[in-house]
């Protein structure tokens, strides 16, 4: 059985850092520019972006258009400005030190 | 008989979790350790048994040690938790704290180390649970100005209720001067000294603080307490009776700068109040699948908790934030700045809370 330990690799962690930098998104959610690092999976941007696009698409629906959206989470800032339906976002992480 | 303090030690390296069991076991509390080498396996602890603590790595594989904090986080707020981990990151750092998480700690590396963290640890365990003002110890915080002043300290006491933030200056034991949000000098201490729980920490002294209190400290800590006691009374006595101070949605109206609020309750039936709207079924709406999109989105990234959402628009702003399992909708002339709107909605947010 030791032998067999030798060929197994321990299982990957699923930690993972939080994106930084900004991605621009036309009106039916593709991105079109974005300064994300490549080893952040696209398809979580993609998601991020549908959101922020449903968000803005949803307002004005309801009566209340908004030109710019702003979500704190504890660790974390996402700022998004609406571009004729599509949308530019910025993602920064929150720093202890330096807090956005 | 005194019941011993359980501490949880989750990290996937056996090696580890042996000699940091035994570190933790030579406490002067003598605590049991439980070790787990999966987050799956610690959550199944946490639930078949009561742990005061929980020291968790943060990289492992399958459920990594955020993601275990968040689940605690909802499950078991009442349990204290230190991360202990090898990992240098100021990120990690930051979104360990966002979840609420006692210590961050890295692994030590030399005796000293380990001397500090058991000490960390100790202290940890020992620190009351019941309801108070947390910092050095739990107390309430009348005492702990007169600690300050019976001491003849002089120091910076930042206190923090919620969003609020308060500042009582001592100077030779002397009350100095004290600011919160709007309020300087005696006005200030008052409404500090109204808080009910918070946290508090202890500054270093400012000598040349401008001096706007001139009564002892035990005269005004009298006064506080009893116009305190009269205000109880009779918030008691008016309790239901016309011309009251307004309650609700309407107290929020009451802000600079509120156009409407919404609050839309978060136990899926639908259910809301609303003040100042036309079209309040579509923002209930809106309200509610804003915040459902951006908390698991939060969630899902482990990014902490969603704190806010703010929106900023040609004719109205809008701020959205969670209070007692309800979402606030908060509508804003637009002619406010965002830095304004967002000092705005702390007062909002304390208001809706008490």
């Amino acid at each position: 059985m030791g032998l067999l330990n030798l060929f197994s690799k321990p299982a990957p962690s699923t930690l993972t850092r939080l994106p930084t930098g900004s991605f621009t998104l036309d009106r039916e959610g593709e991105i079109i520019v974005s300064t994300v690092s490549s080893t952040f999976p696209v398809l979580t941007v993609k998601d991020i972006g549908r959101r922020v696009l449903d968000t803005f698409r949803e307002a004005q629906e309801a009566h209340l258009p908004l030109a710019e959206l702003v979500i704190h989470f504890g660790g974390f800032k996402i700022v998004a400005r609406e571009l004729r339906g599509g949308a530019i976002v910025y993602l920064s992480p929150k720093n202890i030190i330096t807090p956005t | 008989m005194e019941t011993r303090h359980r501490i949880l030690l989750l990290d996937d390296d056996p090696d580890l979790l042996a000699t940091y069991g035994e570190i933790l076991k030579q406490l002067p509390s003598s605590p049991e350790v439980h070790t787990a080498t999966s987050g799956a396996r610690a959550l199944k602890l946490l639930e078949s048994h009561e742990f005061r603590l929980l020291i968790t790595d943060l990289k492992m594989p399958k459920m990594d040690g955020l993601q275990v904090l968040s689940i605690v986080r909802r499950r078991h707020p009442e349990l204290r938790t230190v991360v202990l981990t090898s990992m240098v990151d100021e990120q990690f750092r930051s979104r360990v704290y966002a979840l609420g998480v006692d210590l961050y700690w890295q692994k030590p590396s030399s005796e000293q180390e380990i001397d500090s963290f058991r000490e960390c640890i100790e202290s940890l365990l020992d620190r009351d649970m019941r309801a108070g003002f947390r910092g050095v110890q739990s107390k309430s915080l009348v005492d702990i100005v007169q600690l300050e002043c019976l001491a003849q300290s002089s120091s910076v006491l930042r206190i923090t209720n919620g969003p609020l933030i308060g500042k009582l200056w001592i100077g030779d034991g002397q009350l100095v001067d004290a600011e919160t949000d709007d309020a300087r000098g005696e006005e200030a201490f008052r409404k500090i000294l109204a808080w009910k729980t918070g946290s508090f920490e202890t500054l270093p002294a400012e000598p040349n603080r401008a001096q706007t209190i001139f009564k002892s400290y035990n005269a005004l800590l009298l006064e506080t307490a009893q116009a305190l006691d009269e205000a109880h009374d009779t918030t008691l006595l008016n309790e239901g009776s016309p011309g009251q101070k307004p309650t609700g949605l309407k107290a929020l109206s009451t802000v600079e700068g509120v156009e409407f609020a919404l609050a839309a309750h978060s136990d899926g039936d639908e259910q809301f109040e609303a003040i100042g709207l036309e079209n309040s079924e579509r923002l209930n709406t809106w309200t509610r699948q804003t915040e459902e999109r951006f908390r698991l989105l939060g969630e899902q990234l482990q990014a902490g908790p969603l704190e806010q959402v703010e929106g900023l628009g040609p004719q109205r702003h809008v701020t959205l934030a969670t209070v007692k399992n309800l979402t606030l909708c908060v509508g804003w002339n637009a002619m406010l700045a965002p830095e304004d709107i967002r000092e705005r909605m702390k007062k909002v947010v304390i208001l809706w809370g008490s």
